[in-house]
């Protein structure tokens, strides 16, 4: 079945053609990697599906809701999360308030005056924190400010605080981008438990080590369009793919 | 660091700082603030600056125009006298009922920025409501006489008591000047206290604080930060709204001055001083300045002759003539460099202080009972953190 769909997507920052009529159709419980080089146009088109760039022309449909226009809050609230490119986080909270807030954002909707009760006495809530902070390993920092976390450690904050609201489709910008081998493969090896829970994920990576361990589609973006689309092996070995990695004849 | 925070060590909170304002004659009385018109300021000015930090620090949003809604509470209240009769109760109720409309509409405009564009926003508004009461709204706010209750005025419900003397307001016959008027104003700044501690461990208090943190990340999360911080600003607005009254309440008049920027400047001062984002700090803003403020500008040139007459006298007239710069009309000036020296040393304000020396308490017997691991008792206080 399909969970996202983007027909014939355009967008122009002034001169520059940033995306030219992409087509995506995205299936349910994939993971789907988005690869090409420098300034292909990648985390533009990210950013059109979480309403933080509303594309010139075409339609971004999450089951059969139209994305454009819509406010990031709404589009989360349909069931899309998003990991940043450098986290983002709260980081003068601690862990455990960090990863609290989303699972309240999910019970309790966009807005809520819940001012009488207190925070410590949600117990299912902190439960449900607390759980996904172990899945993630950062369980006993739960106290910690977040902003004293490393940049892995953070990055794995920001996972937790995506995936404890049980997304639809979960929007992954580099993920590993400035880790370490171990900790990328730890990131990898976390990635592929979160899709045993069946959700469909959208990664956007340069590192071909982690595309080739997690996504089971890949499509191919160069200056804006989608120049090919296939499974792993295939794009392995394509041509077209190795030309507008290595140069050729748009240098 | 502090110790764990429990609805039961939040009771214990609350008790302690009941019993505090509630014997505040008694234990101010040696430092000369023991006389009622000041516990009243105290207890006026600490509402003020809670329902400030109420914004300020737990959203971040530095509102410079908050003392528009101490004189909305005024003006309001002071109506309530004139239409409704001296009970400061309906006068409360009206004043709550303005500021929070108010709050309502300034706040729906200006929270559509932040950062320096929301404070130049709310400044704009105080201006215009300071300016709006003194010139051109004068059939309302009587202008720059200011308004005050008349013998004359219809006073529904008790136009009937006797005619003589100043009209004072009371609260079902007990007169709200000097010491009752102070307890009147305490019982509010409980309440208050109260209510600011409930919404500082709720679930929205969290939520204003993640606002302040990063609202990006709370958009991409799902939450609509407008509404929070609408809600916040209403609710400090409020607070404002019924500081104001109580200013009406302990004197029935009501200026424009009051909503002058210099106002909404020094529940700022307050707020930093005592330290913004905690339960108490800026209660003790709001004392420490009005304190200064009343004790400080009294002093003279004879007083600090007396306290200085153990210098030789080639000396004391030279001490004398630098200090009185300080004192008096000069009062400002202690006051600058006690900010100056708080928020250079101490960003955290007086509670960073408090939280320093507990810390620095905490951790000696630690020290002296490991005598041998002089290299490990840091990095467990680190790790205590």
């Amino acid at each position: 079945m399909e969970i996202l769909s983007v027909k014939g997507v355009n967008k122009r920052f002034g001169g520059l053609k940033a995306l030219d009529d992409v087509n995506l159709s995205i299936e349910q419980g994939h993971v789907h990697a988005i690869i090409g080089p420098n300034g292909a146009g990648k985390s533009t088109l990210l950013n059109c599906f979480v309403g933080r760039l509303i594309p010139d022309t075409g339609s971004v449909t999450f089951l059969g809701k139209d994305l454009i226009g819509a406010k990031p809050h709404e589009i989360n609230q349909a069931g899309v999360s998003r990991v940043f490119q450098t986290p983002e986080i709260f980081g003068d909270l601690t862990l455990q308030e960090n990863v609290m807030i989303p699972t309240l954002a999910k019970r309790d909707g966009a807005f809520t005056m819940n001012a009488w009760a207190r925070v410590d006495g949600q117990g299912e809530i902190r439960d449900k924190a607390m759980h996904m902070l172990e899945d993630v390993g950062l369980a006993d920092k739960k106290d910690m400010t977040a902003d004293s976390l490393s940049r892995g450690d953070k990055r794995r904050l920001e996972l937790a605080m995506c995936l404890v609201q049980d997304p639809k489709l979960l929007l992954l910008d580099e993920p590993t981008a400035g880790m370490s081998r171990a900790d990328t493969n730890n990131t990898i090896d976390l990635l592929k438990r979160i899709g045993e829970r069946g959700i469909t994920k959208i990664v956007i990576e340069h590192d071909m080590h982690v595309v080739f361990s997690l996504a089971s589609k890949i499509s191919v973006l160069a200056q804006g369009t989608v120049i090919a689309e296939g499974q792993p092996e295939d794009i392995k070995g394509d041509p077209r793919v190795q030309e507008a990695y290595l140069g050729g004849a748009h240098v | 660091m502090m110790t764990k925070i429990s609805p039961r060590s939040d009771l214990l909170m609350l008790v302690l700082f009941t019993a505090a304002i509630l014997t505040m004659p008694i234990w101010l009385a040696p430092i000369g603030a023991g006389y009622p018109d000041l516990l009243q300021k105290f207890a006026i000015f600490g509402l003020f600056a809670l329902g400030f930090n109420l914004l300020f620090g737990l959203t971040g949003y530095l509102s410079f125009g908050h003392a528009a809604f101490l004189g909305i509470g005024s003006y309001a209240a002071v109506w309530s006298f004139k239409l409704l009769g001296m009970n400061p109760i309906p006068a409360l109720l009206f004043s709550v009922v303005f500021s929070s409309l108010f709050a309502v509409a300034i706040g729906y405009i200006s929270l559509r920025r932040s950062g320096i564009y929301f404070s130049i926003l709310t400044l704009a508004f105080a201006q215009m409501s300071y300016n709006l009461a003194y010139s051109v709204l004068t059939p309302i706010t009587n202008g720059e006489t200011g308004l005050r209750v008349l013998q004359s005025d219809p006073r529904l419900f008790d136009s009937t008591s006797e005619a003589s003397g100043p009209l004072i307001s009371n609260l079902f016959g007990i007169e709200m000047t000097g010491y009752s008027g102070f307890y009147f104003c305490a019982v509010l700044l409980i309440i208050g206290f109260y209510i600011s501690q409930r919404i500082f461990r709720s679930p929205f208090g969290m939520m204003l604080r993640a606002v302040k943190s990063n609202q990006n990340r709370m958009s991409y999360t799902g939450l609509n930060t407008r509404p929070y911080t609408l809600a916040a600003f209403i609710i400090s607005g409020t607070f404002a709204g019924v500081a104001g009254s109580l200013l009406a309440v302990t004197d029935p008049l009501a200026g424009a001055e009051r909503m002058q920027w210099t106002a909404s400047g020094e529940v700022v001062l307050m707020t930093i001083l005592g330290g913004a984002g905690t339960l108490l700090g800026p209660i003790l803003g709001a004392g420490l300045i009005k304190y200064f403020e009343n004790i400080f500008s009294a002093y003279n040139e004879q007083t600090l002759h007396a306290i200085f007459s153990f210098l030789p006298d080639f000396m004391e007239g030279a001490v004398v003539s630098l200090a009185s710069l300080f004192v008096g009309e000069g009062w400002h000036l202690t006051l600058g460099l006690l900010f100056m020296v708080i928020v250079i040393f101490l960003p955290g304000g007086i509670m960073e202080g408090f939280n320093r020396i507990t810390k620095l308490f905490r951790r000696r017997p630690s020290r002296v009972g490991k005598r041998t691991g002089h290299s490990h008792s840091p990095a467990s206080a680190n790790a205590a953190e």
